[in-house]
């Protein structure tokens, strides 16, 4: 019996990358908030970095309740995106150089998304991850955890059921 | 509330640095009561295929009237934060058209003000999204308790 020999690591990282910037950058209103996302394997990590723009209450100051809501939401969404590409793009059932802007796959759409504000947002960079709890042919529900300075220091967390996209169109 | 202070909290909503980034206008506000709008806009696209507009965008959208709604109650708050929001999407947002937030703080308690917000675009019979949310109630200082 012969094995294949592992794909070489650069191989592995540019078409995970390529895949991972097409989907997020193929969204203009992430481009307008000014979040990106990094990789650790199927890791996510979303990447809030902080501009004015994105104060809510310029007394304290902090950051506005619909940017915190926004900047999970999206989050939720690229999350589970991102694990419904995975298999293929690993198995090669989907080339990464195939997804375009115009030739993304289509994303889930909420169905409802309850945010829990535990802190006021402070004016800094500020991240999140999703959790996909439950990810059916058709629902899903994802919990999303938002911090800033400190991991264990929740500023926000959220909870979100989605429709999944179909998978003929 | 009446014209001045209607006047000065209409310009202290569409001051805030996220609320003018999104170009929201204030068009009706009082007694607990908000209507806030913003224009379609293409840096606030969320699905590039159909070009409909972010659920995010509607969500910050929301989140303000509701504020907004509690800041206009007549108990007179000094401040206020969101403790909780829940939306919910009927449907997407047709692309090119205004959307308008309606919210109603409809109880208040020491504490907490309880608000629920509809977002519609032109077509006013069918809502974008609904939303419930509680916020935090900061009294005026020196205020009735």
């Amino acid at each position: 019996m012969t094995r294949r020999p592992p794909e070489p690591v650069q191989v592995i990282k540019q078409r995970r990358d390529a895949a991972l910037s097409a989907l997020v950058h193929g969204v203009p209103y992430l481009q307008f908030l000014g979040v990106e996302f990094e990789r650790r394997g199927d890791e996510l990590t979303a990447i809030l970095t902080y501009d004015d723009k994105l104060i809510g209450n310029p007394m304290l100051p902090a950051l506005h309740g619909g940017v915190t809501a926004a900047f999970l939401e999206a989050t939720a969404i690229i999350g589970l995106s991102w694990s419904l590409i995975w298999d293929d793009l690993e198995t090669g059932a989907l080339d990464p150089r195939s997804l375009t802007p115009d030739a993304l796959p289509r994303l889930p759409k909420t169905i409802d998304f309850t945010v829990d504000y535990l802190r006021a947002g402070l004016p800094r960079d500020a991240y999140a991850r999703a959790r996909v709890n439950r990810s059916g042919r058709r629902y899903a529900s994802v919990h999303v955890e938002g911090w800033q300075d400190n991991r264990a220091r929740l500023f926000a967390q959220a909870t979100g059921h989605f429709l999944m996209p179909s998978r003929d169109d | 509330m009446d014209q001045d202070k209607a006047g000065i909290a209409r310009q202290f909503i569409q001051a805030i640095p996220h609320s003018r980034a999104l170009n929201m206008r204030v068009e009706l506000l009082g007694a607990g009561m908000a209507e806030i709008s913003m224009p379609y806009d293409e840096r606030l696209i969320g699905d590039p295929k159909s070009g409909v507009i972010s659920g995010g965008a509607v969500s910050a959208l929301m989140d303000t009237c509701g504020g907004a709604a509690v800041m206009s109650h007549p108990a007179a708050p000094a401040s206020t934060a969101t403790l909780d929001l829940r939306i919910d999407y009927m449907r997407a947002a047709t692309p090119g058209q205004r959307i308008t937030a309606r919210a109603e703080c409809y109880h208040v308690t020491r504490s907490v003000a309880f608000v629920r917000a509809t977002a519609m675009d032109e077509d006013h019979e069918n809502p974008v999204a609904t939303a419930t949310g509680a916020f935090t109630l900061e009294r005026p200082k020196g205020g009735t308790t």
